[in-house]
């Protein structure tokens, strides 16, 4: 982007690269991971609440329900999908510098997507007993 | 990263306090956002103080007075001093509105403090440089677009499709909601704003209009749509009582409606 004293016209600046053509998608799966987040919650608190005082063999034994870690992992895959929105949105909204901007995106994915994964892997683990 | 303060040549410094005009039995503070181009000087803020039985209720005419009776040097813009050009947009006691069609009297507590709209760069005292502003909302090709040959009369439309465009095309474009808005502020150089997507929001919903794809098309952006986080800002500064925020999230649902 062309600072102010640059020498191009004004609408010039405003079209720069055009459209992207895209956004729509991530603004629809905001909203997709919302809904299915504000559906999960309860049964999720519900599932935590059972989990209290428990040691890991009984926390085993209750994730070792299908519908039970089927919830949970629904449940990471919603939150960390919506965080993942959420936090890129901040990071366009804030980091004006173009690297940082990339950095920071690059980063945001990388972490959602290995808290996502260690989230996963561990319901997995517990559900199925080893 | 973003700009949460004031430049140092922005930095508003003290400024003048002129004395009450001589024989006026009430009067009101104004405090009111001074800068020079020429002087080299950071921006003040000066102190009038207006005779309120010899000037009209609205903060335009304080301002009018003041310009008349103590500082012929204050520059803003008006017109129709009524609410329907958009020149004087500025930002009153904290609110971007009109200063023709918002009473002094309004403003319950103190001096009327009245700044250029925020956010923007200053030509002089009240006058901001709207240039971008404008440019945005020449981006949106604000005019009615067709294949079809022109028919002989004019267009036609039915009463409900006409009904579709209350609450759009009352807008003046006086920029008091796009100035309002923190995403704009944060992003004004990508994201077109409140004032220029209610404008294409007008466009995209006319029913003669033959380009609505072009037009969605033009429009789905990360930045140039979505950064509108639905502060809503827009709708309580906007002085015709309109709904930018609204009309956006219209938009939105046009995009995801011709997706999904």
């Amino acid at each position: 982007m062309s600072g102010p004293s640059s020498m191009r016209t004004p609408l010039g600046r405003v079209r720069n690269l055009g459209s992207s053509h895209s956004g729509t998608t991530d603004f629809w799966r905001q909203r997709l991971t919302a809904v299915a987040m504000a559906l999960l919650i309860v049964p999720v608190i519900a599932i935590i609440l059972m989990l209290i005082g428990r040691n890991q063999a009984g926390a085993a034994q209750i994730l070792g329900s299908l519908p039970i870690a089927i919830i949970l992992v629904l449940f990471i895959i919603a939150s960390t999908w919506h965080m993942r929105i959420g936090m890129q949105i901040v990071i366009e909204d804030y980091v004006h510098n173009e690297k940082l901007k990339l950095a920071g995106v690059m980063a945001n994915n990388f972490f959602c997507i290995a808290v996502a994964l260690a989230s996963i892997y561990a319901i997995l683990k517990l559900s199925s007993g080893v | 990263m973003v700009e949460f303060a004031l430049p140092k040549n922005s930095k508003i410094t003290g400024g003048k306090s002129w004395p009450k005009p001589a024989g006026a039995t009430e009067t009101r503070e104004f405090r009111v956002y001074r800068w020079n181009p020429d002087d080299g000087k950071n921006p003040s803020v000066d102190t009038y103080h207006v005779d309120i039985h010899d000037c009209g209720p609205m903060v335009l005419d304080g301002l009018i007075w003041i310009k008349n009776h103590i500082d012929p040097t204050l520059t803003f813009r008006r017109s129709c001093r009524e609410g329907v050009c958009g020149s004087c947009a500025m930002n009153i006691d904290g609110q971007n509105t009109l200063a023709c069609t918002k009473s002094m009297h309004d403003v319950k507590d103190g001096a009327v403090k009245v700044n250029p709209l925020p956010h923007q760069p200053v030509v002089k005292d009240l006058v901001p440089d709207l240039t971008n502003f404008y440019a945005q909302y020449a981006s949106i090709e604000p005019w009615l677009q067709t294949t079809t040959p022109t028919p002989q009369k004019e267009w036609k439309q039915s009463h409900e499709d006409r009904e579709k465009l209350d609450g759009l095309y009352e807008c003046i474009l006086c920029a008091c909601c796009s100035t309002s808005c923190p995403s704009y502020w944060w992003n004004s150089d990508r994201f077109l704003g409140p004032a220029a997507l209610l404008q294409a929001t007008r466009w995209v919903k006319d029913s003669r209009d033959e380009a609505t794809g072009e037009r969605l098309d033009n429009l789905e952006d990360p930045f140039r749509l979505y950064r509108c986080h639905t502060i809503m800002n827009c709708a309580k500064a906007c002085p015709k009582g309109l709904n930018p925020s609204e009309a956006i999230a219209e938009l939105k649902l046009k995009m995801v409606e011709r997706q999904i």
